[in-house]
């Protein structure tokens, strides 16, 4: 695909999941080995155009998230690259085992999606929330996480799956209308962050949704004189030590941002391989650990101070030169 | 091959297997192993394996029983004795439960129950892709049933008629806490089966004529035997004995085993 601004609007109209769909009936082709899976989320997947056109290589499991990656691992062992998508919390929680199981223990090639993570399910609550699936999805030997910055990351990242070999948990945030972070082509690749700002004082590292919050909060940074640098940390596993190596160096502050459980998700996947080196200090930005009440999208965040505005309140708040 | 005496026999090694084995490991599931030593036995006689590719699928989906898998490969020569003889060796190809090993017919890394048959529905799927006409044989425990994703792949076969798998209950009736009728008293299993859109059938599963039987049933339908069995079977002291899921032998149990098989 080309990524001019008129491809990319039409992407961001899409959101996230809606992209998945796009992004996988577009790279697959009759004869390549994709299957996509479902557990009756097809629609939801945004998936009909890809059933159209591939009937032969969709299977529809029922709501049986657990079998859903049994036979995924089972055609993967065959030679397929399999795509199996369903609601976050259900896609890394009920199955996790077989995730841990069956795709980390015998390394096999199923990317798992997950719809609708973070706060992105709204009104429907708790049980449709995808605040852990980092923290569950990182633990687990060979497994790839990743989690992209918006809608034109997420077709990006489908793509880069078609020939990527190995297990995968795809974390997909954000809703209808969620703003991009990109606006032109770039370059991306697998376990590879990207600086998005260039600033000198502090070191702002975002994963998701959280990134386009980080580049706003950047901005009310600015006039409050601390110049950020923002950087789009869409692979979660395995972790960019490079970049994080210079980053540790360069800047005297970090803040790491995330619509995740502060306990397990980017925040702390930095802290643990920064625990033991020469590094400033880091703020982690990210859920409390609670079960909030419900409401609608922009209502979560704005209650987990996940907004541009209460970013840059709280980084002003702890960041001392 | 399929000759009943013959089948005897190995058998018989196999079920060796299993008490040397698990004597020298100090260690081992020996009740579950002895229970499917015949389905073991029946299914590696009949299993077809022209290249890697073209080879039937035989998944172990009640992975504690991986001393009775190890035991029937080497005797069906896709193991040496050797290699039989590293069994929970620290750092070693065969633990006591499987680890995914294609070129030597170990199709999956078991030992966590219920995950077995849904991977057989996507190789069968996936064979059927390739258009090979491979067989795929999963062999579940009674216990094991227990399970919800157990049900969740059998709802998937009957619904989507995957007859190229050939489901095995090890029906031995006992499980790691004692009998099941203990613990979750599960019965009527070919009302069970045949509900989901199987073709269930019960048989005696160390009667090698029924066990053949089962195996050639003509039917468009996916098959579930369901093979009656005795936990430990072989060993007197070990049979329907709760302490014999997981134990250890001593000299004299051991040589009182051996006996027990020679005669």
């Amino acid at each position: 695909m080309e990524f001019d601004l008129k491809n990319i609007m039409e992407l961001s109209r899409l959101s996230s999941r809606g992209v998945y769909g796009k992004a996988l009936s577009d790279i697959t082709t009759e004869n390549d080995n994709t299957i996509a899976v479902v557990a009756d989320v097809m629609t939801s997947s945004k998936l009909e155009e890809f059933c159209k056109k591939f009937p032969n290589k969709f299977i529809n499991v029922g709501i049986a998230e657990q079998n859903m990656v049994s036979i995924s691992a089972g055609l993967a062992s065959e030679g397929y690259n399999v795509f199996a998508s369903t609601f976050a919390p259900f896609a890394s929680m009920r199955c996790f085992e077989q995730i841990r199981t069956q795709l980390g223990y015998m390394n096999l090639n199923v990317k798992i999606i997950g719809l609708m993570s973070g706060f992105a399910g709204g009104y429907l609550g708790n049980t449709h929330y995808g605040l852990e699936d980092i923290a569950l999805t990182r633990t687990i030997p060979n497994m790839t996480v990743i989690s992209p910055a918006d809608c034109v990351e997420t077709y990006k990242v489908i793509e880069a799956l078609k020939n990527h070999i190995g297990p995968c948990y795809v974390r997909l945030t954000g809703v209808n209308g969620t703003p991009n972070a990109y606006k032109e082509d770039y370059s991306f690749k697998i376990g590879q962050a990207i600086q998005m700002l260039e600033g000198e004082d502090i070191a702002i590292i975002a994963t998701g949704t959280m990134v386009y919050e980080s580049l706003r909060a950047a901005r009310v940074l600015k006039k409050n004189n601390i110049s950020a640098s923002v950087y789009n940390f869409h692979t979660i596993k395995p972790l960019d030590y490079n970049s994080l190596d210079k980053i540790f160096t360069k800047y005297n502050f970090l803040v790491t941002i995330e619509e995740h459980f502060k306990i397990g998700g980017l925040g702390s996947a930095i802290a643990e391989y920064k625990a033991d080196k020469k590094a400033p200090p880091q703020l982690i930005i990210g859920i409390d650990n609670n079960f909030e009440k419900a409401g609608e999208y922009s209502y979560m965040l704005d209650k987990a101070d996940l907004t541009a505005k209460k970013i840059a309140e709280k980084i002003l708040k702890n960041w001392r030169k | 091959m399929s000759n009943c005496s013959c089948l005897e026999i190995k058998a018989k090694n196999i079920r060796k297997n299993i008490i040397e084995t698990g004597f020298k490991s100090k260690s081992a599931h020996f009740g579950g192993s002895l229970s499917c030593t015949d389905i073991l036995t029946y299914v590696f006689s009949i299993f077809k394996k022209e290249n890697m590719e073209n080879r039937d699928r035989f998944i172990l989906s009640k992975g504690h029983c991986a001393l009775g898998l190890y035991g029937a490969l080497a005797e069906f020569n896709y193991i040496t004795q050797e290699e039989l003889h590293t069994f929970n060796s620290n750092g070693g190809q065969f633990p006591s439960h499987c680890v995914k090993n294609i070129e030597k017919n170990i199709e999956l890394s078991s030992g966590s129950l219920g995950l077995g048959l849904g991977y057989a529905i996507g190789q069968a799927i996936a064979l059927r892709k390739k258009g090979l006409n491979n067989k795929i044989y999963v062999l579940s425990g009674n216990g094991e049933a227990n399970e919800g994703s157990f049900w969740e792949g059998c709802m998937f076969i009957g619904a989507k008629k995957i007859n190229n798998i050939i489901l095995i209950l090890d029906n031995n009736k006992m499980q790691c806490d004692g009998f099941s009728k203990d613990v979750l008293n599960v019965s009527n299993w070919v009302d069970k089966f045949s509900s989901f859109g199987f073709e269930a059938i019960e048989i005696d599963g160390h009667n090698f004529e029924e066990i053949k039987n089962a195996f050639s049933t003509k039917t468009d339908k996916p098959i579930a035997i369901i093979a009656n069995t005795i936990k430990g079977k072989g060993i007197l002291f070990m049979e329907n004995n709760p302490d014999w899921h997981h134990g250890s032998l001593n000299e004299i149990e051991y040589n009182q085993a051996l006996k027990e098989l020679e005669g």
